[in-house]
């Protein structure tokens, strides 16, 4: 099971190959649209690479709920296997 | 707002080709009579006939941050290159244009066909879900268009002709005229392309439309020459930065040529085919003379459309021959760049503007051996070496298929 930080890392890595965002700057407080100029279709992309990476499943209503960085870490924690 | 004329002028000018990864290095190339053509070496294309391609000199992913190269196909990477190049030639960001006031006109042929091929490998190999939520606006053959729009930030309009090989010449037209109509004032034009994939590869293959000289890549794309055989399927995108000439001269623009006028026709004659005699292309070539004020003995210099296909050339060798004569120096230049598709107009108006500039006419390569046809045999077709002349109109057209024709007229600035 990865630690909080590994989460973090992991998810940090995704968001700088997907949507250019600097490793630093992916801190849980982070609005993914607001705070990081995520756009929707890069969050699917992000999706996607967080399903590969965790082993979770994401649906599309959860996805809606995840909001911040902070969000997406503990859903990653609560739904890994 | 300034008085609107019909005077219209290219300020900035932006390339990424098989030759260069920009104008300076691509005409440099041009005039050295380098080829970029070689042929593929990938395991698909080991059985297929024609193997040749004029493949970029400059990765994008040299060029573009990482997300760009994400989320744009290649032949939208390009033109956004191109694109960028241009609108900083024209000093577009300092020029205190508002962005109600820029448009994008911006053509592709084949547009994100990679793309679609590349996500419907994905979709039956992993199914829907893996299918990336950028296929859409990766394939639509607006997407070159709209990602320059952004790059430019131009709001007052993006728009996207599709005409096969004429879009880069049919969306200069089409920004002359939102210039002439005051719906923009300036305005990013050009053409875009990067379909190097098997299927294109093996639908033109299958028209007999490409050389299949695989053994001599820089000898293959060798337009009226009497053993042409076909053309060479080439990559990148050309750009041009367009505004009233008053417009530019009260900003202290550089002017690198005025745009005179244009002319487009349709042959209504085949669906692919040309006219044999060229109809269709001498009265585009007619109406872009007359457009620009001019005479056919104004014009001299022609950058042929000349994709080194067996009856293409000497159609529109006719075509130059009765509508203009025998005076033009002409070239064609895909003989080294291959045959950007709805990117040649563009680039083949780079090199006109260029050609006026520094009243210097590059050579067609790989003419050995004129073709005896008549109309080419007329022609005073520039080969060897550049040939220095004295013009102040030069004419660039472009033929698609779908009986596309297209011209345009350049004028010293």
């Amino acid at each position: 099971m990865p630690s909080t930080a590994d989460i973090q890392a992991g998810l940090a890595e995704i968001l700088e190959e997907v949507a250019g965002v600097a490793p630093a700057d992916a801190t849980p407080e982070k609005s993914f649209t607001d705070d990081l100029d995520v756009d929707s279709l890069s969050m699917v992309e992000i999706a996607t690479a967080v399903e590969d990476k965790f082993g979770v499943a994401i649906p599309d209503d959860e996805l809606a709920n995840i909001k911040t960085v902070g969000d997406a870490m503990s859903f990653i924690e609560k739904n890994q296997g | 707002m300034s008085t609107p004329t019909a005077d219209v002028v290219v300020t900035g000018l932006g390339a990424t080709t098989p030759l260069g990864g920009d104008v300076a290095s691509t005409w440099d190339a041009l005039l050295a009579g380098r080829s970029g053509v070689s042929r593929l070496t990938d395991d698909w294309a080991k059985d297929f006939p024609a193997q040749l391609v004029a493949r970029l000199t400059t990765e994008p992913a040299e060029v573009l941050d990482r997300v760009r190269i994400r989320r744009l196909d290649r032949s939208q990477q390009v033109a956004v290159i191109a694109a960028e190049e241009a609108w900083r030639d024209a000093a577009g960001a300092d020029s205190g244009v508002d962005p109600l006031r820029v448009a994008v006109v911006f053509g592709t042929g084949i547009g994100g066909a990679v793309t679609l091929l590349d996500q419907d490998d994905i979709l039956e190999a992993k199914g829907p879900k893996r299918v990336s939520p950028f296929t859409i606006p990766m394939l639509m053959p607006n997407g070159p268009a709209a990602a320059v729009g952004l790059a430019v930030g131009a709001r007052a309009g993006v728009h996207a002709p599709v005409s096969a090989c004429a879009s880069g010449a049919e969306a200069i037209r089409w920004g002359l005229d939102l210039l002439r109509l005051d719906r923009a004032d300036m305005v990013v034009v050009g053409g875009t392309e990067a379909c190097v994939h098997p299927l294109p590869m093996a639908g033109f293959s299958a028209m007999r439309a490409m050389s299949t000289r695989n053994d001599e890549p820089h000898r293959a794309s060798r337009p009226f020459d009497k053993g042409r055989d076909g053309f060479v399927l080439g990559e990148g995108a050309a750009a041009l930065v367009l505004e009233r000439a008053d417009a530019a001269t009260a900003r202290g623009a550089r002017i690198h040529a005025r745009l005179a006028g244009a002319g487009g026709t349709s042959d209504g004659y085949d669906l692919v085919a040309p006219h044999p005699e060229g109809e269709g292309a001498g009265r585009a070539i007619t109406a872009a003379i007359r457009d620009a004020g001019l005479t056919a003995a104004d014009i001299g210099h022609v950058n042929a459309h000349a994709t080194s296909t067996p009856i293409g050339d000497t159609a529109e060798a006719a075509a130059i021959r009765d509508a203009i004569g025998d005076h033009p120096l002409v070239t064609a230049t895909k003989s080294q760049t291959g045959h950007l598709l709805g990117a040649a107009g563009a680039l083949e108006s780079v090199f006109t503007i260029l050609a006026l500039r520094e009243q210097l006419v590059p050579a067609t390569a790989n003419l050995d051996d004129p073709d005896d046809d008549a109309a080419v045999q007329a022609l005073d077709i520039v080969r060897r070496d550049a040939r220095k002349a004295t013009f102040s109109a030069a004419l660039n057209d472009s033929f698609g298929f779908g009986g596309h024709n297209m011209a345009l007229v350049f004028t010293t600035a």
